[in-house]
């Protein structure tokens, strides 16, 4: 791996370490109602909002309210964005003139973006009216976004809370997080992008001449606006099939850095609130160090696989080795104005992020490049994760490593005071078997019927991981593909739509519940005796945790994908 | 009982009854309380059954026909651990039913008495017991004192007191009288008695989960589950790969990957840990109270008795003016030459250690003894009238001959008493000689131990009556964390309702009747035997010996408990890494020879690679039963230094040990033959 290689990647982790400490105090701030400077303009609307829609801020909801306002809310999410796909050719701002969405694409674009998901099964350019795009894609990637947030910060009063009945207010937490947070930062970061280049129009498609003197047609729309949320909420979904390797999505090496960033800056921030609202911050550092470990041998894994290239090429001569300053190794499917580097860079942060925006060709990368980016997803989007998604998601494996190591100490575990017992076991375990029923079991079923294999562009061991990579970005609500699976059928749409939604809310529920159950518990006061949630030894621990649960129910289905894979291509054989 | 009998971990006889026992436990009904093993026991018998199915098409069956064996051994591994924890509490058991014979009694009627078999008495029937006799049920003295032979209870061959009234009256069904005549209330009913509740404890008859077992259990159940997925979903994978995988080997892998080692073991950890209790002869009411114990961080230690020796000791003399040290200390040695008082001993011992002085010729001395009207004692030797005793007693002895106290000495006086200490005026005739003081003495060790405590994140809190000044003293000498001086029973009370609202586990130790409530209230009670019925029956549990610093080791044995149960599942989880190394690549060489390059053991063939993955798995549990059964290593240390030891041991062990384990059973198969 190159010089340059290793400082992109540290630089990157040096900016994201550099904004965790004031984002997290700044949410800590926001969802305790504590004073802000933004208060001046934000808190009339907020208080409009709510006199509007009769909400009481005041109410404290037990997980079963909570939740059950979540479910509502994001329900009527799902309808409004199914309704809108199927009537978009009666609404406003449709200059291209798209007709009605297909039912099961509108059913599978409705659960893709409620839940945070973002896989596309269309082409935004050339399916979605600019109407669809804004009020239906765009407002849904801030609510599923303030959804994500909302969670992690009801798990974190679980924790904090005591003898408690309820976890908070769900419309509270949502409305404070789309507006302190999610708007004011999209916001600039959406003129930042059209200062870049990024279009911002709702003119119809531009049909030029190219210098062969062909003609194009190049798509235009409301680009930036959608830009700014699509990272910042970890959504993914891009205007343009193309994502962010689209020059009017994503222009420069310049905003390829500020996307990468945007990406992890909540995920990584709401560590530190973590810390802030438990009152324990060394835990919030623990916890956000095994995110980085993970992040960090992620990103170095994928650029050396990356850089390293493809054997066979390089036997035909074809691939130049990697040089300071020059690309080298595998080019194929990336763009080049960002290069290997960037390319890597950024499909470690989207699929460790459940993000799942590209500015590459996941499909095109090295089998032990694409074998990261699949473990990132099948680990449960836990490292920085997606908003709120990730600290929500490795909350599961800290009460896991808790209980698990927490007994080898000698007493009943505990988690910052909290008594880990059966019930909190039970629902862990269940949120892990979902995720394993829903990858391992879709896959499976696509493996061997006739309407998923149709799906396949690929054979052998790298179709295979197509399937695979599908249904744990879908699981995952990572939401990126490795784009060689077709997977505008029926099959695929139908599956993959309910894959989706057991990923995000059969997940949620239990962890719902355990908060609930953690806020009603007393807090023991820790001693010399009480198992530590900080320092080196509990982040490693938590590190293997993650690593072996992942590995330990992954391990075969990744082994016949791209871990064979790769042995074949040292063997000389492509698929 | 034979409590204090051989900690031999493999007894013959034990070992031969729990090898009989593991066949009985195949039964399903048994099994499904365990869902890991229920797991291989469904395993083992449909691969039996495509066994059968294989010798019906007369297809090669030599390595079927062992993982089937193999299978079968892991459930019988298992149950042979559970049968030899159950093993050990029920010989003791056994010892208890042979010493519970069939006893008839004395009941008191309104016309006198008559016999009635033991088993004929109620709860309220007044008994009586006289020298040579057995008492036929647990009860309460209510008249008279007697000395009673515990050993069948407590294992401990002197005899003990018991009278009516105070904290002296309980009495337990299935002790002798030795001599005197009490009568007794029946206290419990035929079936609840004391030793019908030891015998269904120690032999687990009784036994339920405790809480942390059945999350311990959720974990393992969910952790199956998930294995199951990943071996069930290999047949499409291997399918679309367009390679075949047999149902033996997918169920070797389940097996292999599940669990095991820790689900077969899991029930004999918690039976062990019950066992190791009583052989400190304390008796657990249930495990769940055990496992309390490990989570204990407040401890409520009475201060005499369990601090300090029962009674004080003279530790020093501080002579009057004029008068010298040694004149003061052969005067008190021989006002206390006939005391036989543990504090008038501890009088006579000083001088000697200070001075030399022995005890003398006694003729011609008369001795005055300590009553209760006068507060004094001593000697009189011709013209010599020595007298000892309180303060009051002595100045005003004195005074009655013309002498008076020297101001001196009533400063010492004062000084002695707010330190905590007894002191005890000595006079010669009109003459105050002087004050010795009695002072409380920290047993030996004791500070060590609460260091111990601390590190293990335990406070120590110390109960006494005495004023806090002299609290103050003995808690800065004997290193407690914290006292509660002029306690009363409600203030204990009080204190530990306190100390859970913070959150806290209390443990404390009782035996008065006055102790119940406080008993009933912490988390873990310890009540002594020697002690009341009320007491016995607050606590959830019961030391035999009446020590109550064995409350320290009540928690050791608690934590190591949880310890155990925690290494072995890590050890288990950890296992898995090097079983898929073996099974995987042997799994797919077939249909894809490149994978050939996961088998980083080298194992000699796939064949070979599958049985060893199943024996090792099979085999570790019956490795790790002596584990089981004693517990690991416990070291008083911080949660930190005790994860991170146990974790380079039972983590990383747990990924390397399976490594060499399966590499060597594959030598040893290929060098046999067998596969």
């Amino acid at each position: 791996m190159t010089v340059l290689a290793i400082s992109k990647i540290l630089v990157f982790f040096g900016v994201v370490l550099a904004l965790t400490p004031p984002l997290g105090a700044f949410m800590k701030r926001v969802f305790s109602r504590e004073k802000t400077f933004l208060d001046p303009v934000l808190l009339p609307a907020e208080n409009l909002i709510y006199r509007v829609t009769g909400i009481d801020p005041d109410e404290d909801q037990s997980w079963k309210t909570w939740t059950i306002a979540m479910l509502a809310v994001n329900t009527a999410g799902l309808v409004a964005l199914y309704v809108i796909q199927r009537l978009q050719a009666f609404l406003p701002l449709n200059p291209n003139g798209f007709g009605a969405v297909a039912p099961d694409l509108a059913w599978n674009t409705a659960v893709s973006f409620t839940t945070n998901t973002n896989w596309q099964s269309f082409s935004g350019e050339s399916t979605l009216s600019h109407f669809t795009q804004m009020v239906g894609l765009a407002f849904q990637n801030f609510l599923s976004a303030a959804t994500g947030i909302a969670v992690a910060v009801a798990v974190i009063r679980g924790l904090a809370r005591e003898k408690a009945k309820g976890i908070g207010n769900f419309f509270v937490d949502c409305t404070r997080a789309l507006l302190w947070v999610l708007l004011p930062v999209s916001l600039l970061a959406a003129l930042f992008f059209v200062s870049r280049g990024v279009v911002q129009n709702f003119q119809k498609d531009v049909t030029i001449t190219t210098v062969e003197g062909a003609g194009q047609k190049i798509a235009q729309g409301p680009v930036a606006s959608q830009e700014a949320i699509k990272m910042f909420g970890t959504n993914g979904g891009g205007f343009f099939n193309a994502n962010s390797a689209h020059p009017y999505e994503n222009p420069t090496p310049g905003t390829n850095f500020v996307q990468t960033v945007l990406i992890f800056a909540i995920g990584a921030a709401l560590t530190r609130t973590l810390g802030l609202m438990t009152g324990s911050p060394r835990h919030g550092w623990a916890v956000f160090s095994a995110m980085a470990l993970l992040f960090l041998s992620g990103a170095f894994a994928a650029a050396w696989a990356e850089q390293a290239g493809n054997p066979v090429h390089q036997k035909l001569g074809v691939a130049s080795a990697p040089t300071e300053g020059g690309t080298g190794g595998n080019m194929e499917g990336k763009e080049v104005r960002f290069g290997i580097t960037d390319s890597a860079l950024f499909a470690t942060v989207t699929t460790d992020a459940s993000c799942g925006a590209v500015n590459s060709m996941h499909d095109s990368f090295t089998p032990l490049g694409g074998l990261v980016l699949l473990a990132n997803m099948a680990t449960g989007e836990v490292i920085f994760g997606g908003v709120g998604a990730g600290l929500y998601g490795i909350f599961i494996f800290i009460v896991l490593t808790v209980f698990i190591a927490g007994l080898m100490v000698g007493r009943t575990p505990e988690y910052l005071g909290k008594k880990i017992e059966a019930h909190e076991v039970k629902l862990a375990m269940l949120s892990v078997l979902v995720l394993t029923v829903a990858i391992l079991g879709f896959t499976a079923l696509a493996a061997v019927t006739k309407a998923g294999l149709a799906g396949l562009n690929n054979k052998g061991p790298h179709g295979f991981s197509e399937m695979l990579y599908a249904y744990t970005s879908g699981a995952g609500n990572n939401g990126s593909a490795f784009a060689g699976l077709s997977a505008n059928t029926l099959f695929y749409n139908l599956t993959l739509g309910i894959d989706m939604f057991l990923g995000r809310y059969f997940m949620l529920i239990p962890i719902l519940a355990i908060a609930g159950s953690l806020a009603g518990k007393r807090k023991l006061p820790a001693s010399a005796g009480t198992f530590p949630v900080t320092g080196p030894v509990f982040t490693v621990l938590l590190v293997s945790i993650v690593l072996i649960v992942g590995a330990l129910t992954f391990f075969p289905a990744f082994s016949l994908g791209p871990v064979v894979e790769h042995l074949l291509m040292s063997e000389g054989q492509l698929f | 009982m034979s409590a204090k009998s051989s900690s031999k971990l493999f007894d013959k006889a034990i070992v031969r009854a729990a090898i009989r026992e593991s066949f009985v436990k195949l039964d399903p009904r048994v099994q499904v309380k365990n869902p890991v093993m229920f797991v291989v026991l469904v395993s083992a018998v449909l691969v039996t059954g495509l066994l059968v199915r294989d010798v019906a098409v007369s297809r090669d069956v030599l390595v079927n026909l062992q993982i089937a064996v193999w299978l079968w051994f892991t459930v019988l591994f298992a149950n042979f651990a559970e049968a030899m924890a159950e093993g050990r509490g029920k010989a003791q058991a056994e010892a208890l039913r042979r010493g519970k014979k069939e006893t008839t009694a004395r009941r008191l009627t309104k016309k006198g008495e008559e016999k009635v078999a033991a088993t004929e008495l109620r709860k309220g029937d007044q008994i009586v017991v006289e020298a040579g006799e057995v008492i036929a049920g647990d009860g309460t003295v209510v008249e008279g004192v007697a000395s009673v032979d515990e050993s069948a209870i407590t294992g401990e061959s002197a005899p003990v007191i018991r009278e009516a009234g105070g904290d002296r009256s309980a009495v337990t069904g299935g002790t002798r009288v030795l001599s005197d005549r009490i009568v007794v209330e029946i206290t419990s009913n035929p079936g609840e008695s004391f030793l019908d509740r030891m015998i269904a404890l120690v032999e687990g008859a009784s036994r339920q989960k405790t809480p942390n077992e059945i999350a311990l259990s959720i974990l393992l159940s969910g952790l199956t589950l998930v294995f199951l997925l990943a071996t069930a979903t290999l047949r499409p994978f291997a399918l679309y790969a367009g390679g075949q995988v047999s149902t033996a080997v997918l169920i070797a892998l389940l097996v292999c990957l599940i669990p095991t080692t820790i689900g077969g073991l899991l029930s004999a950890i918690g039976i062990a840990g019950m066992d190791r209790v009583l052989q400190h002869n304390v008796l657990a009411m249930s495990g769940r109270a055990v496992e309390a114990a490990g989570d204990v961080n407040v401890l409520l230690l009475d201060k005499t008795g369990t601090i300090t020796l029962g009674n004080r000791q003279a530790r020093e003399f501080h002579a009057a003016p004029g008068v010298t040290e040694r004149v003061l200390a052969e005067a008190a040695q021989l006002s206390s030459l006939a005391d036989e008082t543990p504090e008038g001993r501890s009088i006579v011992v000083l001088a000697k250690e200070k001075f030399g002085l022995r005890g003398r010729h006694l003729e011609g001395m008369h001795f005055v003894a300590f009553s209760a009207a006068t507060r004094m004692s001593g000697v009189d030797h011709g013209e010599r009238r020595i007298r000892k005793g309180a303060a009051e007693a002595i100045t005003a002895w004195a005074a009655r001959q013309g002498g008076a106290i020297p101001p001196e000495v009533s400063a010492v006086v004062t000084k002695i008493a707010t330190e905590g200490g007894t002191p005890i005026l000595v006079a010669e005739n009109k003459r105050v000689l002087g004050v010795i003081a009695l002072r409380d003495v920290v047993k030996t060790g004791i500070r060590e131990r609460f260091d111990r405590l601390r590190a293990m994140g335990i406070r120590t809190i110390m109960i006494t009556g005495d004023n806090p000044l002299t609290a103050a003293a003995i808690a800065r000498e004997a290193g407690v964390d914290d006292f509660l001086a002029e306690a009363r029973p409600e203030d204990k009370l009080a204190l530990i309702r306190r100390e859970q609202e913070g959150g806290n586990l209390v443990a404390m130790t009782g035996d008065g009747t006055n102790d119940a409530p406080a008993l009933a209230q912490a988390d873990v009670g310890l009540a002594m035997n020697t002690g009341t019925q009320a007491a016995k029956e607050a606590g959830n549990m019961v030391d035999l010996d009446s020590n109550p610093t064995k409350l320290i080791e009540v928690v050791e044995i608690g934590k190591q408990l949880l310890m155990t149960r925690g290494a072995l599942t890590t050890f288990s989880i950890a296992n898995d890494v090097a079983k898929y190394f073996a099974i995987l690549p042997a799994m797919f060489m077939a249909t894809y020879p490149a994978l050939g390059a996961l088998n980083v053991m080298r194992l000699a063939t796939p064949q070979s690679a599958i049985l060893s993955a199943v024996i090792f798995n099979a085999l570790i549990i019956v490795v790790l039963i002596p584990l089981a059964l004693r517990g690991v290593k416990y070291r008083p240390l911080g949660a930190a230094r005790i994860l991170s030891n146990n974790l380079m041991i039972f983590g990383a062990g747990g990924l390397a040990v399976p490594f060499l384990g399966i590499k060597l059973i594959d030598i040893v198969i290929a060098a046999l033959g067998l596969a």
